[in-house]
């Protein structure tokens, strides 16, 4: 299967250190590991105030009165706001329809919703302000999934719906319904030698980063807000808090504060109008942090699924057909629901040839929490059903479960069930035997210290719950495919400045764009991008604000790509200006000015033959170049609304992984030994990183198969919003990663690169999973796995 | 109540603490001295592990009065903290009134970093960082003890600290690579 394509080459910069493709070391490292680098909550200023949100009880209720007169005149506190006060007539936001409200008014959708703010001058005089305000409820009945969203006398969660999706669905409780059909499934399931059907589950997983959501608002003298903010993109928050607080944008200054992971979780508004609300009322600086409690009402997470599957194939193992239903619990408001289920559904396939598909997919309103992005947004959920259904297929022909997807894989040229060509290299196959063929791990490690059992090695580690009796091992594979980019047609552009002058004879690139650097590591690839197009050792990059063209998201694993894209082609309009410049000053010293290709190298002025012409500093003398550029990609279009036909994509990404697990079948608990990974990335523009994202994005899966779910009760409430109750894997839970980078360039994409973030994340929680299937002849269809679910009991 | 107690080498002094105040508290809000994160305040994640005495606690457990008279060493002290313990010499500690007056500074060559405060940032251990100060504080008490630590002393020492972004394997090559680089020296 050995497609060998080399990596776009790279003239341009090759002599440069420190460019693209060598793992340089972070900027911001440093100042991570002193303690000095600023996140949002270490956000501090002069008179500053301390906001809290007060949160609904109920996941549905009536809110009859609102009382804040003894909240008001506790010592301390500076103003409390509810609906009432809110400065104009725009109440809500939202990402793609506007249908949260900035404070509750009259209705609670879901638990922990917001209903009323307080400033004060410590973090726990406004703790217990807001415990005094008098809210009286009158619950509702609540909607918790597909049959009570879509009763007859179900309640709507949002009545008189005018979004641009509400004339198409099925039920105004449904947000977004894109069906794809492609061929015809029924002719085919007629060639079909076996017929497998699943239903499986997937919960709701929580992005769990460790840096709380906060931010820091000042108000300005010109009746602006300056707001210091952990998120994602700081323009579609301007979008969204400029027009609440009744300011022009240009009025609410917002600068990147240090984040603390994101996932998908900062994509929303949480505390960001919140804090400009009291600042601008109070008139003083106020600050506001999520303690994890909060932190778990304060964002979406991902959208816990049921997904029905049909496959068929004929005995020498070719996939007939896939038929698919897949519904997502958007909870109470939309969030980027929409979007999840164009993922969904157009992903829903997996990276097979399959020509002949009936697909569904659907998001609801409930009072259970909103759930939006988080990382593998919409192809998680499908994944874990598509590679349960390979691994009953195989068994049903027969086949090893590897073989059978390497003779089903897709590669370039593939066709996916929207009609889309795959029209760069799609190397799922050798993907899958690459992960295959890594070494494996040695078994019974927990004997191998000699004599005695270390139980660190073992199922239940340090509580010594075996020394091996009941053990079993088992060995599970997946691979999937993610789309890189916002898809459906959004104009999915990025910005980027770029300022080259001589400071103190040396020349030194500055970079300026909005990218949320949430610990991804695009601040390492910008200024990597900018030594290799510029031909510089120095490159400073300038804090991300609104002060300049918007970066779009840090999210669908589309930074690298898109901004990065953006500071490249910002550096070549940076270099034509200095080649043009150096041909007004220099032109008649050499004749290679007009005649030769140019390059930046090292500070100078290159001809291709690698002969210089003249250096930066004396071609820029006192001179500053400073551009400001936007750059696209090529453009998608949306999905039909009835045959889910459309080129929706801009690129998609390919990992595969192998799981061993050791499984104590008497307790039900699961060791994972290993979970090896390989993943194509077209171009690793820095290998360490590249790395870190893909065993990272695998660990989260590894969360989601054994570990995370957060828990809702049948009144639709959050049972487990801690760090006690919803677990995430530690490094004991974690087990060595290897990972094999493969590089087979997209020549669609800035140096063949592709997106790499989520795609580690999909194929991780099914491989696990199916490990876990073979130690055991347990069925599991449903994530994540618990140990009542291997016992029996 | 005021509260009286040794940061980083230096005596310091916090007024009107409320009773309720953690030594997280204190040290963010009082003291200047942010880099003990606050990830969950349970005790849950590390993300505030302080030394105590030198043993490592998470500071939001413990209440601000307990600290009276003790000493403390947080992130901010880890590079002196660990030149003192590897030369035997006093280190200038921290300022109190350059903490109190504490601003982001760029880094430069000037910045001085422990052995594994190195190797974080050489091994990619570092993504989005929030885990980090907690995890270098941990990771450095563990090296004190056990020089040459194996993978499961490791994982041992460092499963209090919760990491969301690398999947530890990177933090694993950052000790060993702590390890590797002290043992050479040694």
């Amino acid at each position: 299967m050995g497609v060998t394509r080399t990596p776009t080459p790279t003239t341009q910069g090759s002599e440069t250190t420190g460019g693209i493709g060598e793992s340089t070391l972070r900027p911001d490292g440093v100042l991570k590991t002193t303690g000095e680098f600023a996140y949002a909550s270490d956000l501090w200023h002069e008179d500053m105030l301390w906001g809290h949100t007060l949160r609904s009880p109920h996941a549905h209720a009536e809110i009859v009165s609102l009382d804040v007169s003894r909240a008001l005149a506790q010592p301390g506190v500076y103003a409390v706001l509810t609906y009432d006060d809110l400065p104009t007539d725009v109440r809500h936001y939202g990402l793609e329809i506007q249908d949260t409200p900035v404070l509750a008014h009259g209705r609670v959708r879901h638990h922990g919703e917001p209903v009323a703010l307080v400033a004060a001058d410590h973090p726990e005089t406004a703790r217990r302000a807001a415990a005094k305000i008098r809210v009286e409820y009158r619950q509702l009945p609540v909607v918790v999934d597909e049959a009570t969203a879509t009763a007859p006398d179900a309640p709507l969660i949002h009545e008189g719906r005018t979004d641009h999706h509400s004339g198409h669905v099925p039920h105004p409780n449904v947000v977004h319904r894109q069906p794809i059909v492609r061929g015809d499934a029924d002719a085919a399931a007629r060639r079909a030698d076996v017929i497998v059907t699943g239903d499986y589950e997937v919960g709701m997983q929580d992005q769990a980063f460790l840096g709380p959501e906060s931010g820091l608002a000042v108000p300005a003298e010109d009746g602006g807000v300056d707001l210091y903010i952990a998120t994602q993109w700081l323009h579609a928050d301007l979008r969204q808090i400029a027009p609440v607080l009744g300011l022009p944008e240009e009025k609410v200054r917002m600068t990147l504060s240090g984040v603390g992971g994101a996932f998908g979780g900062r994509e929303d508004l949480s505390m960001q109008i919140h804090a400009c609300l009291l600042a601008l009322r109070t008139g003083k600086p106020v600050k506001m942090v999520y303690n994890r409690f909060e932190s778990f009402f304060g964002h979406v997470h991902r959208h816990p699924a049921t997904l029905h599957y049909e496959h068929g194939a004929t005995r020498d193992g070719k996939i007939t057909h896939m038929r698919c239903r897949i519904v997502l619990d958007g909870g109470a408001y939309a969030s980027s629901s929409p979007a999840v289920v164009g993922n969904a559904s157009s992903l829903s396939a997996g990276p097979y040839v399959i020509d002949d598909v009936d697909i569904e997919a659907l998001a609801l309103y409930t009072n259970n929490p909103p759930c939006g992005a988080m990382r593998g947004f919409g192809a998680v959920q499908a994944c874990f059903a598509y590679e349960a259904q390979m691994d009953k297929l195989a068994a049903a022909l027969g086949m090893d479960p590897v073989e059978f997807r390497r003779l089903n894989a897709m590669s370039q040229g593939a066709v996916m069930p929207t009609g889309q060509v795959v029209d760069s290299p799609a190397p799922v196959a050798e993907l899958l035997r690459r992960v295959k063929a890594m070494p494996m791990p040695p078994e019974r490690e927990w004997e191998s210290a000699g004599g005695g059992v270390d139980v660190r090695a073992l199922p239940g580690g340090l509580s010594n719950t075996t020394h091996g009796e009941g053990v079993v091992r088992g060995v599970g594979y997946a691979v999937g495919i993610k789309n890189v980019g916002f898809s459906e047609g959004f104009d999915d552009y990025s910005t980027a400045r770029v300022r080259l002058e001589v400071i103190a004879g040396e020349p030194v690139a500055t970079v300026h764009t909005a990218m949320a650097e949430v610990g991804q590591g695009g601040v390492t690839v910008h200024a990597q991008i900018a030594r290799t197009e510029l031909g510089v050792t120095q490159v400073t990059i300038d804090p991300a604000d609104t002060r300049v063209g918007s970066a779009g998201s840090t999210s669908a694993s589309r930074q690298t790509y898109v901004t990065g894209g953006a500071v490249r082609h910002t550096c070549q309009a940076v270099r034509e200006r200095v080649l043009e410049l150096g041909r007004a000053k220099l032109g008649t010293h050499h004749p290679a000015w007009a005649t030769a290709e140019l390059l930046l190298e090292s500070g100078k002025v290159v001809t291709d033959d690698g002969e210089v012409l003249a250096g930066l500093a004396e071609v820029l003398g006192d001179e500053a170049i400073d551009i400001e550029r936007e750059w696209r990609h090529r453009p998608t279009e949306p999905f039909d609304l009835r045959t889910g036909q459309g080129r929706g994509h801009v690129q998609y990404s390919f990992a595969a992984h192998r799981a061993v697990v050791d499984v104590d079948t008497e307790l039900g608990l699961v060791k994972v030994v290993e979970l090896a990974c390989a993943q194509d990335v077209g171009k690793a523009l820095n290998p360490l990183s590249v790395v870190g994202q893909i065993q990272g994005g695998t660990t989260q899966g590894l969360g989601l198969a054994v570990m995370e779910e957060i828990l809702v009760s049948d009144r639709a409430t959050v049972r487990n919003p801690s760090f006690t109750d919803y677990l995430i894997p530690t490094i004991l839970d974690t087990p060595p990663i290897p990972v094999d980078v493969l590089e087979l360039a997209d020549d669609h994409a800035p140096y063949g690169l592709r997106g790499v973030g989520e795609a580690p994340t999909l194929s991780s929680t099914p491989a696990v999973v199916a490990a876990i299937r073979a130690a055991t002849g347990l069925a599991l269809r449903r994530v994540p796995v618990r140990p009542e679910n291997l016992t029996g009991t | 109540m005021r509260v009286t107690f040794t940061v980083n080498g230096r005596r310091q002094e916090a007024d009107d603490v409320w009773e309720g105040e953690s030594l997280l508290y204190v040290l963010r809000e009082r003291m200047g001295l942010p880099g003990s994160k606050n990830a969950c305040e349970q005790g849950e994640c590390g993300s505030c592990t302080v030394r105590l005495d030198g043993v490592p606690v998470c500071a939001c457990l413990v209440a601000a009065g307990q600290v009276q008279d003790r000493e403390v060493v947080t992130v901010e002290g880890l590079a002196d903290f660990a030149k003192e313990r590897d030369t035997g010499a006093a280190g200038p500690g921290t300022d109190p009134g350059a903490a109190q007056r504490w601003q982001p500074r760029p880094a430069g060559p000037a910045t001085e970093l422990s052995p594994v405060q190195q190797a974080f940032v050489d091994a990619g251990a570092v993504q989005c960082g929030f885990c980090t100060p907690g995890l270098l504080v941990a990771a450095d008490e563990l090296l004190e003890r056990n020089a040459q630590p194996t993978d499961a002393d490791i994982r041992e020492a460092l499963s209090g600290n919760l990491c969301r972004c690398t999947g530890y394997e990177k933090i694993l090559d950052a000790v060993r690579l702590a390890a590797a680089r002290t043992g050479t020296e040694a």
